[in-house]
């Protein structure tokens, strides 16, 4: 009956409107009637100053906050109820601080099999068997840190970024429909979020995964990804699709927030450059 | 003397089961989970009045066993869907539990002294087997006077003990066991993998709680009576356990670690059996001693940690002095070695 075939999108926000202390003197829309649609393989940065509403939209698609109006769709099936542990069969993720992705007590390879237990229920059966370690291995070496042969050490020991590392391994080797990044080499030092902007180059790559990245840092969200759109105060102010974003530089993204707004950014200015 | 360590290293046994399931809450919830003074009770009362009642001891128990699940559920129910602090949800389950334990015994205490018991039967089981005879007899031929009643109930309770740590070092590696210790661990992480953290934690204080009454029944029934204030301070005595366990076995891994608690309750006992021998020290003083042993177990491992820095400190500062020392004699040295 359709006229050629339509690609569907794989996360579409409709008119998303989240309201926080509605009624009270600190009243703030932190998100406004926002249209948001990925297609399948779609990599699209996300930037903004602070209380733009970058991680509200985050919370609102992984299902932390559930929206006042507007509706979440991931492949099709409407999320918008759906509560957030079992929203986190399809959706991956890796927050910015990089003792929240992993569990500190426990041993890589019992991170990794919390990780691959996630697409489904649980049940009884044993989390590291051989056949699950062989598979875990394989994957760790794609890290280039050495860490498949310290399968047995406490994650507590690691370094932040070969923690924010395993936490990206995590968030992606079970192929999610939709991968989200929430400023997750902002908490690095240069060098380990060089590496990390590099394996999740590498990682998206692999696996084709549709993923929305928040980042404070310019350059990374030109570097990145087939899309970009810039956030302030809870709206979607600029967005540039594939062909666009090749040319975009850091001085015409300041230009056109400037232009746009009318206004200068200012603190945030010397982080974001 | 023999006799009392004896007795003390028998109950500690049957105790071990109470402090693996304050390990579970404790250690691997990082719940703080003060129910278990209820359900302890709450395990002796049902087991005594079903065998009052003239069921089978071991119906008795099993079902004291699932009582004691419930009250764990309630608890994380209250935690977790009441949104109530995780201390404050168990002090008010455990005062909720005196009221139910009070009820389901009808007065505040059942005696079991005439009754057959879980443990009677286990000493007729063990006494038909004819081992008590042969150790005795291995004993006088190494010329040891010691004779208890029997060995039966300390081997099986052992054995007991030991079956169930094994059974939980199994089932905290299944998908459900690791998703139960992140849950401890790191809320965050692992409800962004899928988990139900509120339906972990409900279970987890279940079997929890389950083992709490599992060791109170048969406490019940090894003392012969279920008291209503049998579980005062039962929370503490299960840290105290927990805590003397990994300070003196260690905790690296979780199989070492259930093997610890095991030790620690054993260990627990046979410590405030040799408190109260001494002459100034009454039956009554039994809480004060076990919350000095906590504190003591808490605070020393520090202090001990400290010590060690400090000479560590010491050292190298003594180190550092000689080295400089040597840096100016430094020729002397030189000239010295040159020659010979």
């Amino acid at each position: 009956m359709h006229m050629g075939k339509v690609v569907n999108n794989l996360l579409q926000l409709n008119q998303i409107h989240k309201v926080f202390n509605e009624g009270t003197p600190d009243e703030k829309t932190a998100l406004h009637e926002i249209d948001l649609h990925l297609k399948p393989g779609d990599f699209m940065t996300v930037i903004g100053s602070n209380g733009a509403g970058k991680s509200t939209l985050m919370n609102m698609i992984s299902g932390k906050l559930v929206p006042d109006m507007g509706e979440v769709l991931v492949d099709g099936k409407d999320v918008t109820l759906v509560k957030e542990h079992k929203r986190s069969r399809l959706i991956g993720r890796v927050f910015q601080d990089p003792m929240a992705g992993t569990a500190p007590a426990m041993t890589i390879e019992e991170n990794l099999a919390i990780a691959y237990a996630r697409t489904a229920a649980r049940g009884f059966r044993k989390g590291v068997s051989r056949k699950r370690r062989d598979f875990f291995q394989s994957h760790l070496e794609m890290l280039h840190l050495g860490l498949e042969n310290r399968l047995s050490a406490k994650v507590g020991l690691l370094s932040g970024g070969e923690r924010q590392a395993l936490s990206l391994l995590m968030a992606t080797f079970t192929e999610p429909k939709i991968l989200l990044l929430d400023e997750h080499t902002a908490a690095l030092d240069p060098a380990r979020a060089e590496l990390i902007t590099s394996l999740t180059k590498e990682i998206v790559e692999k696996y084709k995964l549709t993923t929305l990245m928040v980042t404070h840092n310019m350059q990374q969200a030109l570097d990145l990804g087939n899309r970009l759109i810039m956030m302030d105060k809870g709206q979607i102010i600029f967005e540039t699709n594939e062909e666009e974003k090749k040319d975009l530089t850091v001085e015409k993204l300041l230009e056109e927030f400037q232009k746009i707004r009318g206004e200068k950014m200012n603190s945030d200015k010397a982080i974001l450059i | 003397m023999p006799t009392a360590i004896f007795g003390s290293i028998e109950a500690g046994a049957i105790y071990a089961l109470m402090a693996l399931g304050v390990y579970l809450s404790f250690r691997i919830l990082d719940f703080p989970d003060l129910t278990v003074d209820g359900s302890f009770v709450t395990g002796a009362s049902v087991a005594a009045v079903m065998i009052v009642g003239g069921y089978n001891p071991f119906l008795a128990t099993m079902t004291a066993l699932l009582a004691g699940f419930a009250a764990g559920c309630l608890t994380g129910l209250l935690h977790t869907k009441g949104k109530i602090n995780a201390l404050l949800s168990g002090i008010l389950m455990m005062i909720a539990l005196y009221s139910i334990n009070l009820r389901i015994m009808g007065k505040s205490n059942v005696p079991l002294l005439s009754e057959e018991t879980s443990i009677t039967k286990l000493t007729a089981f063990w006494q038909g087997l004819g081992v008590d005879q042969a150790i005795e007899s291995l004993f006088g031929a190494l010329g040891m006077s010691f004779v208890p009643k029997t060995w039966g109930i300390l081997l099986l309770m052992l054995v007991l003990a030991f079956a169930v740590k094994v059974l939980i070092d199994l089932f905290l590696k299944t998908d459900i066991g690791l998703a139960i210790r992140a849950t401890g661990d790191n809320e965050t992480m692992i409800r962004s993998f899928s988990a139900d953290t509120d339906l972990l934690k409900i279970a987890g204080l279940g079997i929890s709680n389950a083992l709490v009454a599992f060791s109170g029944a048969l406490v019940a029934q090894y003392n012969g009576f279920s008291d209503v204030g049998m579980g005062i301070g039962m929370i503490i005595i299960g840290l105290a356990s927990v805590i003397i366990g990994e300070a003196i076995f260690g905790a690296k891994t979780i199989v070492r670690a259930t093997l610890a608690v095991i030790g620690g309750a054993i260990l627990y006992r046979v410590i405030v059996t040799l408190a109260l021998r001494v002459e100034f020290l009454e039956t009554g003083d039994m809480k004060l001693i076990t919350a000095v042993i906590v504190i003591g177990a808490l605070i020393l491992p520090k202090l001990f940690q400290q010590q060690k820095e400090k000479q560590r400190k010491r050292r190298r500062l003594a180190e550092a002095k000689k080295m400089n020392a040597y840096g100016k004699s430094g020729e002397q040295f030189a000239a010295i070695k040159s020659d010979s």
